[in-house]
């Protein structure tokens, strides 16, 4: 059963064919064998769950109308907030933290009737792109489990393939849906930047962040969208649907895009590993055969995407994250002497080292004498970041290219080298910079049996053109078809 | 003995807050006096994960007071957030306005003492969100109440214009009166509406070369009395300060100062500008604001004539006395309940008497404005006119006013039910003149003999008619046919 999308089981839940119980009873089967290896949890609510799967199931025994999501098990990445359990974003900071309210991505999974499995594992505050950061848990790859699953949603998208959940919902700041999916072989959508809603979403970009669906298919990714996308007047950047408004993602998912235009980037390409390239090479070849125009073309200003990144999405963050300080919530010290150690000890014991990182370079960025060099010059690289992108979709549909330079790493291999770490978003970052939709697909293995993902780009607000893309891709092949062997 | 003058210096930054009934960003509603963290929620808490989403009522009271100011008002304008931390502050950032304020460059008229008016310069106005409060009485800890966190208030800093402590206080005072006027909030200084920061220094010419002193900002006063009172004593302060050690202004060296309200002194807080960086940078989770020239008319529809304005108005053209006219439009209800009743013909001093006088004092016993005492305008303006015409005395408009707002019967009614209408017919008058002239004969005397008991004798006289005449008669009319009997 837990081979079945999240799709077919709701399509199937609520024909009656399956119980919502059923499937949530196999869920935390698995989660039980393996999160002992996997890690992918940091916390999981099962008599919580099975009620809610009754209650789904009471409701069709009843013939009453259904969710989109009724009776799917889903996993929530631990940076949304929940009224219900703790939401730690896998920091020592929140680890005791209760939100009083849900987020409203998770209010819209509530519902659809959708079956609440757990609080995913992540790197602290979504600062990082292996989960290594986590202060909580380790999580590792389920392809192999002496490998990264990617960060930061690490944990969404290790519950998804090692199928302990049918579907999850990640957050993508500068890759950290699309690199883990990547790494595990699934599927990744960050929709365009106040396409979901970021109310409840603890901020640590919030120029770049967004919520979005991990999930084993293009159609699952579809369904998820067409729950969580959508304007909220509690969020002020996301878009107003008068202006660009939601559809039905599932709709005509299996309709191929006619006269499909792709723009690839050589230039770019050239940093990835030689595997991963040639990954790419073969799946640009299937959208030829499928009738598509290839071009090639330049976006001069993408090898500045990380260095603007870095001054922007921590600049942020240091404001984000002066909120933790013991004061009104969260880890407080035991004994400060005055207010001031309340905050300088509650900090020091709560955060982990990347997140001070982080907050030093933002802190600094923003600074006197050094904002117009660094912070703002950054924001204006930015625009340019973003007429790159408008030059290159007036001429085509969506730009292809890795999601990262490399399939998953070894565990602690690039921990050493921060800038390592950071120069592995190469791929994804340019996406939050310019706020357009992006999508990670399995496109193929490497040698050591691990996954290699395409990444697929489109023009803002043209997410379901892109699904339609993706789904183009997936009807063709098999590669999403892979289930991971996990070692215990 | 040297020559020494100096020339004070005030500049004065004010906190003002708006009476939306909610708060800046978010749903809370804006209550005082409440229970601690009674009137808050997850968004002005700070809690992981909200969004501010701004009070577009809160704006629109904000160009309000731009407009009044004579400012110019940015067709676009955003949000920034300023770093501190600070147990009051939840996020650790307010969330105000730093290079693109919603207006700027404008000027307000503010009464002098003379009757005249002085203009100051207005260097910004803008909007930000309020901190929450500390408390330090419990023992070995502090106490934070954040119902005020997220309120929204309004920045407004002058030039520094004013040159004395009263000038000061006055323009604290006119923007009070203004706030209140358009509405826009209630300034009421025992709830901590408004609070001052005035930044003060010298310019002393001494043997004929010209010294500034440093300034000093003194900050957080939240009375006229404070403001004043601080000002006046950094003015000595400095001056002795010059004069023991010479202190001149420099880049960088100015202070902040604290007043202690019970010793009537500064304190020194921050020696040096050294001003906290506040790290401003453009709020990512609000979208700027286009002040479309659409909407900026809506706004400036809901303006209206300016206090001052209107108190120069009544002594111009109704030829008020300044006290007078200040008193009426110390209030917009009562301004313009004043201006209703000159409407329906009554005479403006007149009125204005009644007003002032007997109105104030009734509304202050009931606790409610003079235009709230049921009365409609035409109603007391026929109390007026029946004062002009010479039907009722201004004693008795005085009584039928006071029993209109408790009876609600008319002015007529009341005039005649009291017996209070007055007899001027001079016919029937002179019949009583005649004979209290006859009952007098030494009074008689006094006055057509002049001299120093003439006027006494008068007032005898006309005291006799109006027993008489149960007080009812007219006493100009009896005064006048006293003169012509009696010359």
């Amino acid at each position: 059963m837990e081979e079945l999308s999240a799709k077919e089981l709701r399509d199937k839940i609520a024909a009656g064919q399956i119980r919502s119980v059923e499937a949530t009873g196999v869920v935390f089967e698995r989660i039980e064998k393996y999160e002992p290896v996997l890690g992918a949890y940091i916390s999981t609510f099962k008599e919580q769950a099975l009620a809610q799967a009754a209650q789904v199931d009471g409701k069709i025994a009843a013939s009453q109308p259904l969710g989109e999501l009724a009776g799917v098990p889903v996993a929530i990445k631990d940076n949304m907030c929940t009224a219900f359990g703790a939401t730690t974003c896998a920091s020592r900071i929140l680890e005791n933290f209760r939100a009083p309210y849900n987020a409203t991505a998770v209010e819209k999974l509530l519902a659809a009737d959708a079956v609440i499995v757990g609080k995913t594992n992540m790197d602290e505050f979504a600062m990082g792109s292996s989960t290594e950061t986590s202060g909580l848990k380790r999580t590792v790859n389920p392809w192999d489990t002496g490998r990264v699953p990617g960060g930061s949603s690490g944990g969404s998208a290790a519950a998804v393939a090692g199928r302990m959940c049918f579907a999850a919902l990640g957050s993508d700041t500068g890759g950290s849906i699309r690199q883990p999916a990547c790494f595990c072989g699934v599927v990744g959508l960050k929709p365009t930047y106040g396409r979901v809603s970021r109310f409840g979403l603890v901020a640590y970009g919030s120029s770049l962040d967004q919520i979005g669906p991990v999930t084993r298919t293009v159609a699952d990714s579809a369904l998820m969208m067409n729950v969580i996308a959508g304007h909220d007047p509690a969020d002020s950047t996301s878009i107003d649907e008068t202006i660009a408004p939601v559809c039905d993602y599932l709709e005509k998912l299996d309709e191929p895009v006619e006269g499909l235009r792709i723009a690839i980037v050589p230039q770019f390409n050239a940093g990835a590993d030689e595997q991963v390239q040639k990954a790419l090479t073969s799946a640009v070849e299937v959208y030829k055969g499928l009738g598509a125009e290839i071009t090639e073309i330049e976006m001069p200003h993408l090898d500045y995407a990380i260095a603007a990144y870095y001054v922007i999405a921590t600049a942020e963050a240091s404001s984000n994250l002066a909120r933790y300080d013991g004061v009104h919530y969260g880890h407080r010290t035991e004994n400060p002497e005055d207010y001031v150690e309340v905050y300088s000890k509650s900090r020091a014991e709560g955060f982990g080292k990347e997140v001070k990182r982080r907050i030093m370079l933002g802190t600094y960025a923003l600074s006197s004498g050094y904002y117009d060099a660094y912070y703002l010059k950054a924001l204006k690289v930015r625009n340019l970041i973003r007429g790159d992108f408008a030059q290159a979709f007036e001429k085509c549909d969506c730009i292809m290219m890795p999601v990262s330079p490399t399939t998953a790493f070894r565990m602690g291999e690039k921990l050493d080298d921060p800038l390592q770490m950071y120069l592995s978003d190469i791929y994804t970052i340019a996406a939050n910079l310019a706020g357009v939709p992006a999508i990670s697909i399995p496109c193929g293995f490497d040698e050591k049996g691990l996954p290699i993902g395409l990444q697929i780009l489109s023009p803002a607000f043209t997410e379901e053109r892109l699904l339609r893309i993706a789904r183009m891709f997936e009807k063709q092949t098999d590669w999403h078809k892979g289930k991971p062997k996990i070692k215990m | 003995m040297s020559e020494l003058q100096y020339k004070v210096v005030v500049g004065l930054e004010i906190h003002v807050q708006l009476c939306t009934k909610s708060k800046m960003f978010c749903g809370c509603a804006v209550e005082f006096g409440q229970a601690p963290n009674s009137r808050v929620c997850p968004v002005c808490l700070g809690m992981p994960g909200v969004l501010p989403v701004m009070n577009k009522q809160a704006l629109e009271y904000a160009v309000l007071v731009g407009l009044a100011l004579n400012c110019e008002i940015a067709e676009f304008t955003k949000w920034d957030r300023k770093s501190y931390y600070y147990p009051d502050l939840p996020k650790n950032y307010q969330i105000s306005q730093y290079d693109l304020p919603f207006s700027a460059n404008g000027f307000i008229e503010i009464p002098l003492e003379s009757g005249q008016t002085k203009r100051v310069g207005i260097i910004r106005v803008h909007l930000e969100e309020d901190a929450g409060k500390n408390l330090h009485t419990a023992g070995n800890f502090s106490q934070v109440d954040l119902n005020r966190a997220g309120t929204p208030l309004l920045e407004i800093v002058t030039e520094p214009d004013m040159n004395s402590a009263a000038e000061t206080r006055a323009l604290a005072v006119e923007l009070q009166r203004m706030v209140r006027f358009l509405g826009v909030s209630e300034a009421d200084m025992q709830k901590g509406h408004m609070r001052f920061e005035p930044n003060i220094n010298l310019v002393i010419t001494k043997d004929g070369a010209e010294y500034k002193t440093p300034i000093v900002e003194v900050k957080n006063l939240n009375s006229f009395r404070a403001l004043e009172r601080s000002i006046d004593y950094e003015i000595q302060r400095q001056l002795d300060e010059f004069l023991e050690r010479g202190r001149v202004i420099e880049t960088g060296n100015k202070s902040t100062r604290g007043w202690d309200d019970a010793r009537e002194v500064t304190v020194l807080q921050r020696e040096k500008e050294e001003a906290p960086d506040y790290r401003y940078f453009p709020e990512p989770d609000l979208m700027p604001v286009e002040l479309t020239p659409e909407w900026l008319e809506d706004i400036r529809k809901c303006l209206c004539e300016l206090p001052i304005k209107k108190q120069m108005r009544y002594v111009s053209e109704y030829k008020l006395s300044d006290y007078d006219a200040g008193v009426l439009t110390s209030e917009r209800s009562m301004a313009e309940y004043f201006e209703e009743v000159i409407a329906e013909g009554g005479e403006p001093k007149r009125v204005c008497n009644l007003l002032t006088q007997t109105g104030l004092k009734m509304a202050n016993e009931k606790g409610c404005s003079v235009a709230e005492l049921g009365i409609e305008p035409d109603g007391l303006a026929q109390v007026a006119k029946m004062v002009e015409g010479g039907d009722i005395s201004a004693t008795a408009s005085v009584t039928i006013f006071e029993e209109m707002v408790r009876t609600g019967k008319a002015a007529q009614v009341l005039a005649e039910e009291l017996n209070l209408v007055q007899k001027s017919d001079a016919g029937e008058l002179e019949a009583v003149v005649e004979k209290v002239i006859a009952e007098n004969p030494k009074a008689v005397d006094d006055i057509t003999s002049g001299g120093k008991k003439s006027e006494k004798a008068k007032g005898f006289l006309l005291g006799q008619v109006m027993q008489k005449t149960k007080g009812r008669a007219n006493p100009k009319v009896v005064s006048q046919i006293l003169d012509k009997k009696l010359g």
